[in-house]
């Protein structure tokens, strides 16, 4: 039977939410706060993200492109031609929702790096058209986003923004939690297993795959609207290569197909950078050396690898 | 009718200078793209650092320069650090998390290459750096078209870095483990290959091959610490558009590849000439899920 929350989620949700409320008054200062929100709206991207590559087996090196239309369409539709924050939001959505359908018809026919190959290639045509369109997109200069208006009051500060970004990502964990108890959820880890066994059983395959990546898609968009409008200012960046990888990163860090492991892969990956600075020079050099020994000495991520070993010791 | 015949001629040499340019850029690509098929023949790893290694032979070979060694030494020198460097890699990372998944790897070859960035931009700087035309800048005029020394050197090393490799792997007892271990790993050890050593040869040539690219496409196109992201990328998708491993493949997919956008720009828009390259990579991995000579296993599903 469906249950509004799973039980054995109940813990770890209430936990998080019991983290989020918490850590606004933890954090020493707004730019702390700032670093927060990131975090939090990377982590929803990564959940979603996860689904797609953890649970079902999937990869994607361009999903940041669907992070780039959400903050994109926030920019323009609402800078340009003034429609409503919201609106912009999900027109975002919506077009994120349909190029990952479109796109997913066909290239989720294909496994290993040639996937990897292929959502790579859609990704960078997406990045490729933001930064060549200038007059849409400000192109590499970048281009401001107005405020985000709830009623005609603009939705300012770094607190509102925080708990927006966390009330969002409670939604995504709690969606991302019920989904994978549901026999939807469960398809997602037949195909993971065996795409043949999972067609013997009846699975429509290819509906599924392509389900699963337009949800993930639409996740980023939002979050990429959402992060438009709270940082004021986009450039094509946020919908590169290196922010493609940069989220894949985070749940292979933090753990394929667990939920709260790309949570955490989130947090770890967009807080570090922010302690590197103190190394200047050598930030990029740190950086990629201790991705180095993940990958070495954490092979299937922080949050199982942890599991595995917290079971054993409780037996 | 005289004009006519004008035009006529112009048309061609224009037709004419995009085939060599697209032909150089290819050459390059190629090199890349045999970096990744050596690679993942032996060890059935992408490696995402394949572009750091043009980067690292480039910037190597143009501070030698500045050191006072004469261009043949620096370009030589360069490459024997570069292959130093794929070794080092083989031995201190992909040895240590062999037998982690896919992404894992695709992980700490990333780490590898945001690591080599970090360490040119400490080691050397964040500017932009070139070495010498190999032979003079001055075109020499061919039909009509002209043509940059540079492109000739580009293309013939290529050809014989193709000769040289296609002996390599025929002729000799190393390179024909390396063949046997590509097409059946557990089979190759079975029959006393050291398929260690196997792995450390692959990033040595994988190293060799970057550094060769770096130091020919550095007289063309300056080079800095983050060069080798794009030049990876279109390496790879030149391998993944050949048939990833396959080397006939990769000459294929580099050609094409670089043809591909040496003829949007001129004749669409130079704009979207790298968006174009991977629109038909995608189209091309859609109806051929393998690549244009890959091998017809699995993988359409």
């Amino acid at each position: 039977m469906m249950q509004f929350v799973p039980a054995r989620s109940l813990l770890p949700l209430s936990g998080l939410a019991l983290a989020l409320v918490a850590a606004p008054f933890l954090l020493p200062n707004s730019f702390a706060l700032g670093v927060a929100i990131l975090a939090i709206l990377n982590a929803a991207v990564a959940v979603g993200l996860n689904l797609f590559v953890g649970s079902a087996g999937q990869i994607s090196l361009g999903h940041a492109a669907f992070f780039g239309i959400g903050a994109y369409a926030a920019a323009i539709l609402s800078g340009t031609y003034g429609f409503n924050g919201a609106v912009a939001l999900l027109a975002g959505a919506v077009a994120s929702g349909l190029l990952a359908h479109a796109s997913g018809r066909t290239i989720l026919r294909l496994s290993g790096h040639y996937l990897a190959m292929a959502t790579l290639g859609v990704g960078i045509i997406v990045y490729l058209a933001i930064n060549q369109e200038i007059g849409f997109t400000g192109g590499p200069d970048g281009k401001a986003v107005p405020p985000f208006r709830i009623f005609g009051a603009a939705v300012v500060g770094e607190m509102q923004w925080y708990w927006i970004a966390a009330i969002f990502l409670l939604i995504v964990t709690w969606m991302a939690l019920n989904l994978v108890e549901t026999g939807y959820g469960r398809s997602l880890g037949a195909i993971h297993a065996s795409e043949h066994g999972a067609r013997a059983v009846g699975i429509d395959v290819a509906a599924v795959k392509t389900g699963i990546f337009v949800l993930s898609a639409v996740l980023a968009s939002v979050a990429g609207s959402l992060y438009a409008f709270h940082i004021g200012f986009i450039t094509p960046s946020e919908a590169g290569f290196l922010k493609s990888v940069e989220l894949v990163i985070m749940i292979v860090v933090g753990g394929l197909g667990s939920v709260f492991g790309a949570i955490l892969g989130a947090l770890l990956i967009t807080a570090l950078p922010q302690f590197l600075t103190g190394f200047h020079d050598y930030e990029q050099l740190v950086f990629g050396l201790l991705l180095m020994l993940v990958a070495m000495a954490l092979r299937r991520g922080i949050v199982p690898t942890l599991a595995t070993l917290a079971a054993r010791w409780a037996r | 009718m005289v004009a006519k015949t004008l035009k006529a001629i112009r048309l061609m040499a224009d037709f004419l200078q995009f085939i060599i340019a697209g032909t150089t850029v290819g050459a390059v690509y190629t090199l890349v793209a045999i970096g990744f098929s050596v690679i993942f023949n032996a060890t059935r790893i992408v490696n995402f650092a394949q572009g750091e290694f043009l980067m690292i032979g480039g910037m190597s070979a143009a501070f030698l320069l500045k050191a006072g060694l004469p261009l043949w030494a620096a370009a030589l020198l360069a490459i024997a650090v570069t292959a130093a460097v794929g070794m080092a890699l083989e031995v201190f990372a992909v040895r240590i998390a062999r037998g982690a998944g896919i992404l894992m790897l695709i992980v700490l070859t990333i780490g590898a290459a945001i690591t080599f960035r970090g360490v040119a931009q400490i080691i050397w700087d964040r500017n932009y750096h070139s070495l010498p035309a190999f032979s003079g800048t001055a075109p020499l005029d061919i039909f009509g078209a002209s043509i940059a020394p540079q492109s000739i050197w580009v293309i013939v090393v290529c050809l014989v870095v193709v000769a040289a490799l296609h002996l390599f792997f025929t002729r000799t007892l190393v390179g024909k483990a390396m063949r046997a271990v590509a097409a059946d790993r557990d089979a190759a050890y079975l029959c006393g290959i050291d398929v260690n050593r196997t792995m450390l040869v692959a990033f040595a040539l994988a190293g060799a091959l970057g550094a060769v690219g770096g130091v020919l496409i550095a007289p063309i196109a300056l080079i800095h610490f983050e060069s080798g992201i794009m030049l990876g990328l279109k390496g790879f998708a030149a391998a993944m558009l050949g048939g990833i491993g396959s080397f006939p493949g990769a000459i294929a997919g580099g050609l094409v590849l670089g043809l591909g956008e040496a003829f949007t720009a001129g004749y669409l828009t130079s704009a979207y000439k790298d968006a174009l390259a991977f629109l038909v990579i995608v189209i091309v991995l859609i109806a051929r899920p393998n690549g244009i000579l890959g091998k017809s296993t699995a993988g359409r599903v």
